[in-house]
């Protein structure tokens, strides 16, 4: 699994504080902690609060790649913020995100094309999170679809099928595991699939817990890539002995040291 | 309309290893030899670069190999009680582009040879050819750890291929190449696992050994398990192509050792009249061992017969012919 590290985002305190500052050392740490626990993008969020979100965003995609090597994930719903990013990025970057609405995705894929950029696909539009795993994988298809009109190969898109709290849609979780499955069978070749990790654990205790059981379930399903936290060493550990038990590592007693070295 | 050919994308490659080192590195061999580099599934030019060719070597002892077939006799036994002439003789009339030097008289049982008897051995051969050197003990983890260390530094500056190290027993022969800026051959009884995780800990000793370690997955002769060894280094080559640096790391073979093991190359004619003759069998039995291998991407072959090292060589010269398109 593609390992985003979701650390570098406005909504938590210390990074929306170092926004605010311009105080580039909790970017910059962040940066290097994720990378060294085995992340392989790093996520790049100004956050809700930031007046200028297109400053904020040049500013933070300065300092992180100061300070690490990866590639960045742009993530906000303000596209002049991602696409001033995407500009001063060093090497291709990832777009964070689009819904399946028409307006949206051809301001994104026209940008993504420009820029040789990856894009994250939401399986939502204005109507909302569908309920069904059909609906998801219907809105998938119509993100493929209109990527291809832009040139852009299924491969470099990620679909996100969005999955809710366990608390609060449990039914949700099901759909989204047939989501991942299916979306494999949209196109040739397949799109790849992401899921924002977290989410399904929102509100709940136990939240580590439910965020690796899931993992190791949607990696078996299917899943390419997860925004993540990667300095959580056990989710970490879950998807390193997922990769082995699936054969996409070959097994060796330091098996989990190397997963997590892997960048290093 | 125009047919696209489908070629296979790897990921990665396997690490260059450069042994052996001139005057002006150094040492004193007169050239270097580069394994590895392989970029894609073995000869698959077309998808791919194969940048090196891979090595033939022939095995020279420190003592007489009474325990080879008695048809060796013709070829070793004028120079078989020197390993400076056997190696020379290897080298100069059979074409043999590296040696190893295998101290089995170190052996308690054979030969008891002490450990200035065993660099006497590796002097006269490095002083008596130019090509890069392999040099192994005689197999008795005990006796092989107090040889190490004195070699490596007597060597220093030759850029040795040493071994072996093994999962239980590889600390010192780690330590001596390290020291001494040797390359180490890290041996796992035909297990994927173990060789990965040998290559890790060799790592930890000390990361720019990583960049050194030639793998010896150990192998099987023809007819007695190649199909295991076969399929463990495929593996290996096909986790390295897609990135795993633990394992993208050159391989070597005694291909010689263990098909002259073999019931059906050393076998006379008179036992089993069916079978044909002797020597031919067993040349065949190598040569066969060696060409499979080659096939599952060996980088280093230590033969034995010197008609072998010809007919594998011609099968390298073919396998090496551009078929990229």
């Amino acid at each position: 699994m593609i390992i985003i590290g979701e650390r570098i985002n406005g909504m938590f305190k210390d990074i929306a504080r170092a926004i605010k500052d311009r105080d580039p050392v909790p970017v910059q740490e962040w940066a290097r902690k994720q990378e060294h626990n085995g992340a392989h993008y790093l996520d790049i969020n100004v956050g809700p609060s930031s007046p200028d979100a297109v400053g904020a965003m040049t500013w933070l995609v300065e300092v992180a790649q100061e300070a690490s090597k990866l590639p960045l994930c742009l993530d906000s719903t303000k596209y002049d913020a991602i696409e001033a990013g995407l500009k001063i990025c060093k090497q291709p970057a990832m777009i964070n995100s689009v819904p399946a609405e028409m307006a949206k995705m051809e301001r994104v894929f026209a940008m993504a094309a420009e820029y040789g950029a990856e894009v994250i696909g939401l399986a939502m539009n204005e109507e909302g999170i569908p309920k069904d795993a059909d609906s998801r994988i219907a809105l998938a298809a119509e993100l493929v679809a209109v990527a291809d009109g832009f040139g852009i190969s299924p491969d470099m898109l990620y679909i996100d099928p969005l999955v809710l709290p366990c608390n609060v849609a449990q039914d949700h979780g099901t759909e989204v595991l047939r989501t991942l499955r299916e979306i494999k069978l949209i196109s040739d070749p397949a799109p790849k699939t992401v899921v924002g990790l977290s989410n399904v654990s929102q509100g709940t205790k136990n939240r580590e817990l439910i965020n690796r059981t899931f993992a190791v379930m949607a990696m078996a399903n299917g899943l390419d890539a997860g925004i993540v936290d990667a300095n959580d060493d056990e989710l970490m550990e879950a998807i390193a002995s997922a990769r082995i038990i699936m054969n996409m590592d070959i097994y060796c007693d330091s098996y989990v040291d190397v997963f997590m070295q892997r960048n290093r | 309309m125009a047919v696209e050919i489908l070629k296979e994308k790897y990921r990665s490659t396997v690490g260059e290893v450069v042994l052996g080192a001139t005057k002006d590195q150094g040492g004193t061999r007169s050239h270097t030899i580069t394994v590895g580099g392989e970029g894609a599934l073995p000869y698959l030019h077309f998808e791919g670069s194969i940048p090196n060719r891979p090595v033939v070597a022939l095995e020279v002892w420190d003592m007489v190999p009474a325990e080879w077939d008695p048809l060796f006799e013709k070829y070793y036994g004028d120079v078989w009680s020197d390993p400076g002439t056997w190696a020379k003789k290897c080298v100069d009339e059979f074409g043999a582009e590296m040696i190893q030097i295998r101290l089995k008289g170190a052996d308690p049982d054979l030969k008891g040879a002490s450990v200035d008897d065993c660099i006497g051995a590796v002097k006269k051969v490095l002083e008596a050819v130019g090509v890069p050197l392999i040099v192994v003990g005689c197999g008795k983890p005990e006796v092989d750890n107090t040889l190490y260390a004195p070699i490596a530094e007597a060597a220093a500056g030759e850029n040795l291929l040493m071994g072996v190290a093994e999962l239980e027993n590889y600390k010192a022969v780690t330590s001596a190449c390290m020291a001494n800026q040797h390359n180490i051959i890290a041996q796992s009884p035909i297990d994927i696992n173990i060789c990965k995780q040998l290559n890790i800990l060799i790592a930890e000793m000390s990361t720019a050994m990583a960049n050194r370690i030639i793998i010896d997955p150990t192998i099987a002769a023809l007819g007695y398990g190649i199909e295991y060894s076969y399929s463990i280094m495929e593996r290996a080559r096909n986790g390295a192509l897609q990135g795993d640096k633990m394992l993208a790391m050159p391989m070597i073979g005694n291909v010689g050792l263990e098909s002259w093991r073999a019931k059906e190359a050393n076998q006379p004619e008179a036992g089993e009249p069916s079978w044909g003759e002797q020597e031919e069998r067993g040349i065949l039995w190598e040569a066969t061992t060696a060409m499979a291998y080659l096939q599952s991407g060996i980088n280093i072959m230590v033969l034995r017969h010197p008609e072998t090292l010809k007919v594998v060589k011609a099968n390298i010269d073919d396998l090496m012919k551009d078929n990229s398109y």
